[in-house]
């Protein structure tokens, strides 16, 4: 059962599978977040409450974690380069680099969220902020499993084994970025 | 499941050993197997849902009446057998039977390749399809009931338990059709990943048999189209389950960003599974009329184009649903746009039967009423796309007859029809003709005799969502009800000529005579490998000179010219 098919080696489209899977993969992600923050900006182009809801989010907490997210990408890149080339432990010691990115993403994430319920903006204390938890959450699960797979990937890299994974993992992981990248101004600009 | 014995014998590398009963069949990674899986499971589900609407139609001609083999229906009840009836079908059977059974089985055997490119992800796929399922069924006996507002899930009703009166049973359903996504998600990445990189040397782009590139479009619509339904599936849960009010109007929220999100999805969602059966008659059109498919590249660019217009159709669900009537005057031209693509498929599967030589076996003879069948399903579509008209059909059983001539020939049409032509392929022996052609005469004409009454009802005004007509005294008309009692009696005689399918089904998987490998004559790979195929599906794996509907090409002695043969 080991083995894998032929049809997995066969390239006909020109591309990797894997590579070409995990584009499949970005390409309903992104469909799923588009469904989410598509409501969130219609509902905020109708509703003047968003805004003064909005005014409780902290920017500058959110600019930290954008730098963070934008670093451990780096790291990702770097991972990648060093697969490229052959060196399996480096690439997993990128990876590495890279959760710690994530956890240290996560960690504020808490922080903040402790915060605000603190100040009694909860789930579902306004609609806003039931967007601002879910979408957010939404989020911060595929880092969590981002951060998981990018684990079992850096495990087999250290040993030379499996180096393509170590580019698809990054490339999975820059879409979580990038979607970061579109909630950042939606949720703690947009005043 | 009697597939003969699967040869133990490994041609090139798969390193399998001798497989244990439960490996070989529960934990196969073998495509062949997920497919026949997905099959029998959709089928098994289709009982289900076929026995639901038997329960209800009872009710509805014969009000009140205990019915044999359920009992009395409460209200609440219909309401619950006719909500999962609608989601039974739809999610539960067309799509596992026709995306995922017939795309596991035809992709990898059709573009000349040994499995999909990732059998394991292919594996779970079809184990969360089955943990929807058991969720599905749990959700029936969970106190309280099953989810009973509609298979449309809009809130308030599916929001409020105090409203829909299924606390539980709303978000058990709503999670079994979230995890029943998530696998056609894995599935549909397998599907279109394989047809895109695994195919055969030599098979072009213009080489694919259609069935596959109406499986890949169909699965590509899936994944671009389901996710504000995922997205809106957890705001929904949130709002059932931990106090959010995203649909809830007193608190700021709207009921109709469900709407949107439903059938943003829902539309697409028809020729999701529309597109596997267009790709299945032209199969098996081509093989029985011994012709080439009529404009090729002109089925494949239609189907490319109804795909990205059925984005931009979904409003007309929601004429009366309190939007902008200038966004409706859109929408109308949009669906009735939409109507063209498909009238031409139609008329190129009719040009692809001209002059040809046909011969009625059975699977022609479901393609061939599914092509009947459809149109009419789909020129009532017309009717409800004009707002106009729609504000008195909405919600009517004009809707309901509508969508069931359209449903009907893709899933259960549709099924029988690939079902009937693959059948020696896949299990290795023949069905019976004599057997398969009354039931497919039992089949069609009870059909027809169950909805077209209904027509008639909708434009009568009777409205599709009542328990009890004798309540409206406009709708108690005799003549009205007596319509009705003609349907429900129809839908009997259907129901009963489905045990002869049966039959058939189960008597030809064990006592069949045995398939060639050819025995349709057919041009496309998977006829050149054995029937059934072994793990691994050929020795050697095939290289492709041609396109698949190379039939009576003149100069040749035989009047069919396989993909793989070299001259
Ligand atoms: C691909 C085949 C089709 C399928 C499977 C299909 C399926 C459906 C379903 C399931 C519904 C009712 C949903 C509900 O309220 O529960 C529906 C309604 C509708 N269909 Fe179709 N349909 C098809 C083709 C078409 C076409 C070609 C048109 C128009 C040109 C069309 C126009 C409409 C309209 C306007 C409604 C809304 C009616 C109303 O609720 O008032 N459909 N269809
Ligand atoms: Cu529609």
């Amino acid at each position: 059962m080991s083995a894998r098919p032929i049809a997995t080696t066969r390239s006909a489209a020109g591309m990797p599978t894997g590579r070409l899977a995990v584009w499949w993969v970005i390409a309903s992600e992104i469909v799923i977040f588009g469904g989410l923050l598509g409501s969130y900006v219609m509902f905020r182009l109708s509703h003047d409450s968003f805004a003064s809801d909005a005014a409780n989010t902290n920017m500058y907490i959110g600019a930290f974690n954008t730098w963070v997210l934008l670093t451990s990408s780096l790291f990702a890149v770097l991972g990648h380069k060093a697969a490229e080339e052959g060196n399996g432990p480096k690439a997993a010691r990128m990876l590495w680099l890279t959760v710690g990115g994530g956890a240290v993403f996560l960690l504020v994430k808490t922080y903040e969220w402790y915060e605000k319920i603190h100040h009694g903006h909860t789930l579902s204390s306004s609609t806003f902020f039931s967007f601002y938890y879910t979408a957010a959450g939404l989020h911060a699960l595929h880092v969590i499993a981002g951060m998981i797979i990018m684990l079992f990937v850096a495990n087999t890299a250290r040993k030379n084994l499996e180096l393509h994974r170590v580019e698809l993992i990054g490339i999975y992981w820059h879409f979580v970025d990038v979607v970061w990248i579109f909630l950042f101004p939606l949720l703690y600009i947009a005043k | 499941m009697a597939t003969a014995p699967v040869t133990h014998h490994d041609a090139h590398g798969h390193g399998h050993h001798e497989e244990s009963w439960f490996v070989h069949y529960f934990w196969s990674t073998d495509h062949k197997m997920i497919a026949k899986q997905y099959m029998f499971t959709g089928m098994a589900m289709a009982l289900i849902g076929g026995f639901f609407a038997y329960c209800f139609r009872m009710q509805i001609a014969f009000p009140g009446i205990d019915v044999p083999g359920f009992g009395v229906v409460s209200p609440n009840e219909y309401n619950h057998l006719i909500t999962n009836h609608g989601a039974i079908m739809i999610f539960w059977v067309a799509m596992p039977v026709l995306i995922a059974a017939f795309g596991n089985y035809l992709i990898p055997l059709m573009i000349g390749c040994d499995d999909m490119v990732f059998p394991k992800l292919n594996r779970l796929s079809y184990q969360i399809f089955l943990l929807s399922i058991v969720v599905l069924i749990a959700s029936f006996f969970v106190p309280g009931g099953g989810f009973a507002g509609a298979w449309t899930m809009y809130p308030p009703l599916s929001a409020k338990p105090e409203y829909g009166l299924t606390p539980l049973g709303a978000s058990l359903f709503v999670t079994a059709v979230a995890l029943e996504f998530v696998a056609f998600l894995m599935g549909g990445i397998n599907f279109v990943t394989t047809a895109m990189n695994s195919r055969a040397p030599g098979m072009r782009m213009y080489d694919i048999p259609m069935v596959v590139w109406m499986i890949v479009i169909a699965s590509i619509l899936f994944m671009a189209s389901v996710g504000p339904l995922v997205a809106g599936a957890v705001m929904l849960l949130f709002d059932q389950n931990l106090g959010t009010a995203f649909f809830n109007p007193d608190k700021g929220g709207d009921p109709v960003l469900w709407q949107h999100l439903f059938w943003f999805f829902g539309h697409p969602e028809v020729y999701v599974v529309l597109l596997p059966t267009v790709g299945i008659v032209a199969e098996i059109i081509t093989v029985f009329a011994r012709k080439k498919l009529f404009a090729y590249r002109t089925v494949l660019y239609t189907a490319f184009g109804t795909g990205v217009l059925s984005f931009m159709v979904w409003a007309h669900h929601q004429f009366i649903a309190g939007i902008d009537p200038r966004m409706a005057n859109i929408f109308t031209i949009t669906t009735l746009l939409i109507s063209i693509p498909i009238a031409e498929m139609m008329f190129v599967y009719i040009a692809t039967l001209y002059g040809g030589a046909i011969t009625l076996t059975t699977p022609m003879l479901w393609a061939l009423s599914f092509i009947a069948t459809f149109l009419v399903g789909g020129v009532t579509g017309i009717f409800l796309g004009a707002s106009g008209a729609d504000i008195y059909l909405h919600d009517t059983y004009f809707v309901l007859a509508h969508f069931h001539y359209t449903f009907f020939p893709i899933a259960i049409i549709g099924t029988f029809a690939g079902l009937s032509y693959w059948f020696p392929k896949m299990f290795g022996r023949m069905m019976n003709e004599t057997l398969g052609k009354i039931h497919f005469w039992g089949t069609i004409i009870p059909f027809n005799c169950i909805f077209i009454p209904l027509f008639v009802l909708g434009a009568a005004g009777e409205h599709r969502r009542i328990f009890d007509y004798t309540n409206f005294s406009e709708l108690a008309r005799p003549e009205l009800r007596q319509l009705d009692q003609f349907a429900t009696i129809s839908l009997l005689v259907m129901l009963g000529f489905q045990v002869l399918f049966l039959f058939n089904l189960f008597y030809s998987l064990f006592w069949g005579p045995k398939a060639e490998k050819n025995p349709w004559k057919a041009n496309t790979l998977e006829w050149t490998a054995d029937s059934p195929p072994p793990h691994g599906n050929w020795p050697e794996l095939p290289r492709v000179y041609r396109g698949p509907y190379e039939y009576s090409v003149p100069g040749r002695d035989q009047d069919y010219w396989p993909q793989n043969a070299q001259n």
